[in-house]
């Protein structure tokens, strides 16, 4: 059932590259995909309803592949990956709809989000470290072409080298921490339940230290959080808009997902020893974020930081869930609750602001916020929803932001007061910093970049409108009855805190 | 005495049809000479069915006074070499058909594969040194087979070097003798340890030196570029691929079977050989335009990471299947680029490569696959055996050069992006005439090879068994 989920886009995309060129018209195939993301996600809905939230990994499935490398085909999913699963299936299908209007090479462009939709999926379901790591590379990969073929001109070619170069950094770190956990298995093996269960560098030291190390390098660099960051924001502004969702909501999260997925029921003795340092990292990247962000005079660029800053409260989350005393495992697993519940929130919330800064870009051929002014008089729609989707991300009571940032502090408070407490001030950073461009762009006279004129500017389109309102919808219904969320971490964050204080 | 002949069935084979086809090649017309090709083909297959019988029916041996073992390695080796032989005669076909010297083409590639062979096998330092000459006099023909100035040039750089090595492999040979009163690895093995130091660690250094020059190592690698550069392509291919895998096996074999207990701390410099290797081979490759000068740096910066396994010969046991796994991916991945450059013969630059994703776009999957293979990028062949090589030489204790291989192959990124970003570049491609394709032959070959790279890369567990197993003293 999860190899179906995973491998679905990829055998349609193998069909559409196998299909004569003419057979197939350009509209053909976007519907094509948006059909397939849509199975996809019903697939997903399905397995979702039949999921027990107390049954722990579910639809294993286990196939030797390379067992002379102590590789196999291992997935499964908890309550940790479901809702990512799922978070990558909807955010796809709204990025199908979104691209109904793309022109350019759009065959090849179907098939590249086809690729990375199964890439992310294999991740998330992923059990065994080398199918991790390759799913995780082929993210890459994919992203390079993405960015370098469909981003805006020879600048995006520089933006795409820079991410490729970084993230593939921070993949091998990774992988040399793998190879260290295999190693130091006995039988060797990359299988991470069983590695889970004989937890191979209890009691090891330094040895378990640069492990971690290794996985938290390439684990942060994906994330990312400062001082990795780097590559962020050019890969973003120079993105399409497609592909900065896909990176933003669903490429970060691998990131996050290694750290509740691998170093923290793998490595758990060093990463309650090094958990301070997590922590502060987090907190850095908070404030350090949301601090840049404020700086920006380029709308995608901020949202884009905000993505740091975003992250940051998840890896304050997964620290502090690392450190025991002073407080209790309730408080701990609410924490790595609200770490996961942030990951997919972030996903739609952001992922919809990356597709309205699309729409933006595509109407006034720039980001830059100052060329904008009073634009709810002419976009009374856009203003509208991308309003809406900045007081979600700001994190307003009533959207998923708010109950995933409200546990993060909950959870972290007793054990980390003081990062805590500089956490929310990034919170108040990162609500100026929206107001300002809300108040900028939006309100006040009505003037538009210099080559438009006001009756060229058209407001929000329907598939346009369609792809955004749904994702912002699923954030707010998560905001206002998260049960049905909650209820599928909770017993899987409860796990985990359990496998770190062992 | 054992001198069952039918243990070298391979090396006899590819030896006889050399005989054979250069006298039946004096004969034929010149618009025949294909068969002579046709003849060396069925001499590969023939030895790649003589090693699948002998691994199936498990007859290791060592033969003609254990001077030549046919173990597990050997046939890996022959396997890799035999198949890699096949895919070199798949990309000449076009380049030599109906060429006035064509069956003289087939005749030395016969020789100097058998000489490959014959390195692989070896367990006795004479039995190498013979292989080496076998191995390398042929080559020094190919690369001149063209008879321009450039091929000339190269042939010449190649034979010096491989003269002024060879003979120092010599005078390394008769110091070990000297030094171990014996030229067979397992009586040197008891010897040497009892030998005196500066003897034993000169001439290993002398002997190691005709090895690295095989493989194109640094200090040994200068010709590698001239020769990739000057030589024909498929002759270019030939070199930057066999005889690494003959070299290297032979190195392997030498270190682990001859010096496994020696005060000479050989581990180490054989680690720093590959240091220097993979870094400066990677640096020289970074700013190339030449495709063919850029895939002969990146071949050394391979070695590099090859030679890793050796410097963990005796410290861990996974150094043998990730060498063998690994030569096995690197010549898979390594022809099929070469085969795409025999493809396209009139694109030389990077530059000419702009836009064959729409031309060709099968052409450019093929690039698309060995360049990130090379790379090491999941799920090419050459990831399993980085990821192998790099699980051995943390296993055995060099966590540092498991780091700076890990850095360099950040590093390789760079310039193979640079010849990958402008294949699926749309704007101002490359005139068509610069990119005519050359035939089906070369085209196919490059199917394969990266099919092969690509299935090595998903269904090693199906291979990884058959390279495990003890090497014969």
């Amino acid at each position: 059932m999860l190899s179906v989920i995973t491998f679905l886009p990829l055998a349609v995309c193998a069909v559409l590259l196998l299909l004569p060129p003419r057979a197939l018209s350009d509209r053909a195939c976007r519907w094509v995909w948006i059909a397939t993301a849509a199975a996809d996600l019903a697939l997903v809905i399905a397995l979702w309803a039949a999921f027990d939230p107390r049954g722990g990994l579910q639809y294993q499935q286990r196939v030797r592949w390379i067992p002379g490398a102590g590789v196999g085909y291992h997935v499964g999913v908890d309550g940790l990956s479901l809702p990512l699963v799922a978070l990558t299936c909807l955010l796809f299908l709204a990025i199908a709809v979104y691209s109904l209007r793309e022109t350019k090479r759009v065959r090849s462009y179907v098939c590249l989000f086809l690729f990375l939709q199964s890439v992310s999926l294999g991740l998330f379901v992923a059990l065994d470290l080398i199918l991790f790591f390759v799913f995780f590379d082929l993210s890459i990969v994919g992203m390079f072409f993405v960015i370098a073929g469909w981003g805006h001109g020879e600048r995006a070619r520089a933006a795409a080298l820079k991410f490729f170069l970084y993230t593939f950094i921070g993949s091998l770190a990774l992988l040399l921490g793998f190879i260290g956990l295999y190693l130091a298995a006995e039988p060797h093996t990359f299988d991470i339940v069983d590695l889970t269960r004989t937890n191979p560098l209890a009691g090891r030291g330094l040895y378990a230290g640069l492990v971690l190390l290794a996985i938290g390098v390439g684990l942060a660099v994906k994330t990312p959080t400062v001082p990795f960051h780097t590559w962020l924001p050019p890969a973003h502004t120079d993105a399409p808009a497609a592909g900065s969702a896909i990176l933003a909501g669903v490429l970060l999260k691998m990131g996050t997902y290694g750290f509740v997925r691998i170093a923290m029921p793998l490595l758990p003795g060093s990463w309650r020893h090094y958990a301070l340092v997590i922590v502060i990292v987090g907190a850095v990247s908070i404030v350090y974020g949301a601090l840049v962000a404020l700086a920006q005079t380029d709308f995608k660029r901020m949202i884009a930081y905000t993505s740091v800053n975003h992250m940051g409260y998840i890896i304050l989350a997964v620290g502090a869930a690392g450190t025991l005393a002073g407080t209790d495992a309730q408080a701990r697993s609410l924490a790595v609750t609200g770490a996961v519940t942030q990951m997919v929130s972030h996903g739609l919330i952001t992922g919809a602001l990356f597709l309205l800064t699309g729409v933006l870009y595509e109407r006034g051929r720039t980001y830059a916020m100052d060329a904008y002014s009073g634009l709810t008089a002419h976009t009374p729609r856009f203003a509208a929803v991308t309003a809406a989707a900045a007081f979600a991300s700001l994190g307003i009571p009533g959207f998923s932001g708010f109950i995933a940032e409200f546990q993060i502090f909950t959870g972290s408070l007793a054990s980390q007061a003081v990062a805590t407490a500089i956490a929310v001030a990034g919170i108040l950073i990162t609500a100026a910093l929206f107001l300002r461009a809300l108040r900028g762009m939006f309100l006040g006279v009505p003037r538009l970049p210099g080559t438009l004129t006001t009756s060229g500017v058209a407001d929000l389109r329907g598939s346009e409108a369609l792809s955004t309102v749904a994702l912002l919808v699923v954030a707010l219904l998560i905001g206002i009855a998260p049960r049905w969320l909650l209820d599928v971490i909770e017993p899987a964050s409860h796990t985990v805190i359990t496998l770190v204080a062992r | 005495m054992n001198e069952n002949l039918t243990a070298l069935v391979p090396e006899l084979s590819l030896a006889g049809a050399a005989v054979l086809g250069l006298l039946a090649g004096a004969w034929l017309p010149r618009r025949r000479q294909w068969l002579i090709a046709a003849l060396a083909a069925v001499a590969c297959t023939a030895g790649l069915v003589a090693t699948a019988v002998t691994m199936a029916t498990g007859r290791e041996q060592t033969v003609f006074s254990d001077q030549f073992a046919v173990d597990a390695a050997t046939d890996a080796g022959r396997l890799i070499a035999l198949g890699a032989l096949l895919l070199v005669i798949g990309m000449s076909v076009e380049t030599v058909r109906g060429h006035k010297r064509e069956t003289e083409y087939w005749v030395l590639l016969l020789l100097t594969g058998a000489g490959t062979l014959a390195l692989i096998g070896a367990n006795d330092l004479l039995m190498l040194f013979a292989a080496y000459l076998l191995a390398s006099v042929p080559a020094y023909a190919l690369a001149a087979f063209a008879k321009d100035a450039r091929g000339t040039e190269a042939a010449l750089k190649y034979y010096l070097m491989g003269a002024l090595l060879g003979t120092t492999m010599l005078a390394g040979s008769a110091l070990l003798y000297g030094a171990g009163h014996a030229t067979l690895y397992r009586e040197l093995r008891t010897t040497l340890s009892a030998a005196p130091y500066g003897l034993v660690a000169v001439g290993l250094v002398a002997v190691l030196a005709g090895l690295l020059f095989k493989a194109g190592a640094v200090p040994a690698h200068f010709w590698v570029p001239d020769v990739t550069d000057g030589a024909p392509t498929p002759v270019a291919a030939y070199v930057t691929t066999l005889p690494k895998v003959g070299a290297l096996i032979a190195g392997y074999r030498l270190l682990h079977q001859a010096l496994p207990d020696s005060d000479v701390n050989w581990p180490l410099l054989v680690a720093v050989l590959a240091a220097t290797t993979m870094t400066l081979g990677n640096f020289a490759a970074f700013f190339q335009t030449d495709v063919k000068r850029l895939l002969a740096y990146s071949t050394i910066s391979q070695v590099g990471y090859l030679l890793m396994a050796l410097a963990v010969a005796t410290r861990t046991d996974l150094a043998q299947k990730s060498l063998l796994f690994y030569l096995a991916a690197y010549a898979a991945t390594n022809l099929a680029a070469f085969a795409v450059v025999t493809e396209l013969p009139h694109a030389r630059t990077l530059e000419d490569y702009r836009g064959l994703a729409r031309r060709r776009p099968a052409l450019a999957a093929v690039l698309l696959i060995c360049l990130l293979g090379l790379v090491g990028t999941p799920p090419t062949g050459v990831f399993l055996g980085k990821l192998e090589i790099f699980s051995a030489a943390i296993d055995g204790g060099y966590t540092w050069l498991a780091a700076l291989a890990v850095a360099n192959t950040v590093a390789s990124l760079f310039y193979y992006l640079r010849w990958l970003a402008p294949l699926f570049t749309t704007t101002a491609p490359t005139p068509a005439d610069a990119q005519q394709v050359l035939g089906r032959w070369a085209a196919a070959t490059a199917y394969t090879a990266a099919a092969v790279s690509l299935a090595l890369g998903i269904a090693g567990g199906t291979v990884l068994p058959f390279i495990i197993g003890p090497l014969l003293p």
